[in-house]
């Protein structure tokens, strides 16, 4: 039992590293080195060696783009709700989910840069950048939500840092000593850091919800058939949430097994998130089905080619996959308590990051495959270059989330003692408070002042 | 100032394609092979659309040529990140090629799709290379190109009538290369603000429609439709 409470297990990772950690590093590195060189085919040749053509302007790169960005809602927008809502059971999974949002991030945005014909020239849009298009409302979005997410990752890292600096030596210790900013952990100290977490969980949340909405715009704010929709801003945030909430599930259940933290992250994690990912497909497949229901009612012709170009025409096969991963599947596996467990929930979410991929591409290509003309149809088959990019920005980002974790605790050390010492006692101190008939079994008086309120309810 | 449009007689229009050949020397459009082509990757500023109708023996075969629209309201601008794509103060709708990012938004906004792509560095056959305008900028790969109405004949116009000490005229004075080759006379050009042009009079016409003018992109090039031979 004291063993348990030093936490050593959540040290583990960070002191410790195996030969397993290695070899499944070098062999990401090798796909990470293998994408690099079809870039610099790609670099050297034009984007001629893609699949993409006219009328097909935007493949694979912008699809994983869209995709990237919406797993992004995993972290910060997912951690900062079970902040701000007090889900006790939170603790151990804020920081994973936190992480993978810092660095996907980074996917999206390079998405974009591979998808550039000039990419010497990305910083034009920041140098010309025209208010005018979505474009640059993205970059706007993105870095804001890019910036607001990585401090959010950084302030409730602090005193892990800190712990982490009595704990080693040479130049690592040194390294600690300045990112932990001379934490000591006092009280004064740790109210900073709450505040800070308090107020920037309020902020993170309507940026997050800015970002896929403006990736949404991207297509929306055209007049292309079967992107000009109104309802593709919640449409694009609610499937980003979807996948986001997938993605995380599917990190805990690897980060469980390969550091053996069965006793941080636990079933409940698991059925409660999967509850959660349930509630996300059947939203989904609201606003899917919303969204297609509206287009076959109108038929329009010029959207109705798209219309059926997805549901049975070239397209057919994405159209039902992301039917069959996004709807069939999870909703099979979560809809009871049975199978929502810690494997049923993760081949949902697997399910779901599979889906919500076809998803993006059948919003990306169908349309550019169907223009309002009648000329120049076109058909898309991606190259070997782009598959190889594709997979190489899936391998860096695991790379990279994995080296993350021998530098940084995965779990929140100090979140969790905290849940132990304190978080006990307030929660049931919080039930007290709005149930009748319990207030005075501490000897409190019923009408208690506002000031012992305030001091509760305040920043925590 | 002058609002540059033009009106095109399919009537007239016998599919010739000389339009089409003009426009690739005259602005030095890249040569690419058949199976690129094929795919969707050749670049030709105006394009002659075909549309079949009906069975034979009943068929009719319709010629559309296709080209920058030079909207007075262009989706490609709108969305543009750099401004590489912009409508200049004659309303003809420009590109900055060492501006332009390679994002291909306008390309996917532009709904007549009429914007190309560089999917390559460009590429002439070595005999062809003796031939490029001098007045026209060849292009980088990644970056878009389409239709610019000619753009430097309008330069080069200008600069005649102010060394001969007169107005720029709206009619006569500077035309694209395309309406300048067209052997049937299909095509004008002109002021359509200017009320004594031949296209601002042939834009009055019965006949006259502008391409998917319901989506409100305002186009600055007029068709005629069939009608007066094929009597319906």
């Amino acid at each position: 039992m004291q063993d348990k409470r030093e936490d050593a297990v959540l040290f583990d990772p960070i002191l410790k590293t195996g030969k397993g950690f290695y070899l499944v590093a070098l062999l990401l590195l090798a796909i990470a080195l293998w994408g690099l060189y079809a870039y610099s085919l790609q670099l050297k040749y034009g984007l001629g060696v893609t699949g993409l053509n006219r009328p097909v302007f935007w493949g694979f790169y912008i699809t994983n783009f869209v995709f990237f960005i919406g797993i992004s809602h995993a972290g910060t927008l997912i951690s900062a709700i079970l902040r701000l809502c007090r889900a006790e059971w939170r603790r151990p999974i804020t920081r994973m989910a936190e992480m993978i949002t810092v660095l996907v991030l980074f996917f999206g945005l390079g998405s974009i840069i591979l998808d550039l014909g000039r990419p010497d020239r990305a910083l034009y849009v920041i140098f010309y950048g025209k208010i005018n298009s979505p474009l640059v409302w993205d970059v706007i979005s993105i870095s804001t939500y890019l910036t607001a997410s990585t401090i959010y990752l950084y302030i409730p890292l602090i005193p892990d840092i800190a712990l982490l600096r009595d704990r080693v030596t040479g130049w690592r210790k040194r390294l600690y000593r300045i990112l932990s900013l001379g934490w000591t952990g006092t009280e004064r100290q740790h109210r900073r850091v709450e505040i800070a977490i308090a107020i920037l969980a309020i902020i993170v949340i309507p940026i997050a919800v800015s970002v896929h909405t403006v990736v949404s715009w991207v297509f929306a704010m055209t007049i292309q058939p079967m992107w000009h929709s109104t309802i593709f801003g919640p449409y694009f945030v609610v499937g980003a949430i979807y996948s986001g909430i997938a993605a995380l599930l599917i990190a805990m259940a690897l980060i469980r097994r390969i550091y053996k933290l069965g006793d941080y992250i636990k079933p409940i994690h698991f059925n409660y998130l999967g509850m959660l990912l349930f509630v996300m497909t059947l939203l989904w497949f609201y606003f899917t089905f919303a969204e297609y229901l509206t287009t076959f009612y109108g038929g329009e012709p010029t959207e109705m080619a798209v219309f059926w170009a997805k549901i049975s025409g070239e397209y057919r096969i994405f159209f039902w996959g992301m039917v069959l991963f996004d709807l069939i599947i999870p909703f099979a596996i979560l809809c009871n308590r049975w199978t929502r467990t810690i494997t049923g929930t993760v081949i949902a979410s697997i399910s779901v990051v599979i889906g919500m991929w076809l998803e993006r591409f059948t919003i990306v290509v169908p349309t550019l495959v169907n223009p309002r003309l009648p000329w120049d149809r076109g058909l898309y088959f991606p190259t070997w270059i782009e598959w190889s990019l594709t997979a190489a920005f899936f391998a860096t980002f695991i790379l990279l989330y994995m080296i993350f974790t021998k530098f940084f605790p995965i779990v929140s050390i100090w979140e969790v003692r905290e849940g132990r010492e304190r978080g006990l006692a307030e929660v049931e101190e919080r039930i007290r408070s709005y149930l009748p008939g319990l207030e005075n079994t501490e000897g409190l008086p019923a009408d208690k002042s506002e000031e012992a309120e305030s001091a509760r309810w305040g920043v925590r | 100032m002058a609002r540059w449009g033009m009106v095109i007689d399919l009537d007239r229009c016998t599919g010739c394609q000389a339009c089409v050949v003009a426009c690739k020397q005259e602005n030095n459009v890249p040569f690419s092979t058949p199976e690129e082509a094929e795919y969707g990757r050749g670049i030709s500023w105006i394009k002659l659309m075909t549309m079949i109708e009906g069975e034979y023996p009943e068929v009719k075969v319709r010629y559309v040529p296709m080209f920058c629209q030079h909207c007075d309201n262009p989706p490609s601008v709108k969305v543009c990140p750099t401004g590489a794509t912009y409508k200049n103060p004659e309303g003809l709708v420009a590109q900055i090629y060492p501006r332009c990012i390679g994002c291909r938004y306008c390309a996917n906004a532009c709904p007549y799709q009429v914007k190309y792509f560089n999917w390559y560095e460009p590429r002439w056959p070595e005999e062809m290379k003796a031939s490029l305008n001098p007045d026209v900028s060849v292009r980088p790969k990644g970056v878009v190109e389409k239709c610019t109405f000619c753009h430097h004949r309008l330069q080069k116009a200008r600069e005649q009538a102010a060394v001969e000490g007169r107005e720029l005229r709206g009619e006569g004075d500077y035309v694209p290369a395309c309406v300048q080759s067209c052997p049937a006379d299909a095509m004008s050009f002109g002021d359509l603000d200017d009320s004594k042009s031949d296209v601002s009079k042939l834009a009055k016409s019965t006949r006259a429609f502008r391409v998917l003018e319901d989506l409100g992109t305002e186009p600055k090039v007029v068709y005629l439709k069939e009608g007066e031979w094929h009597a319906g």
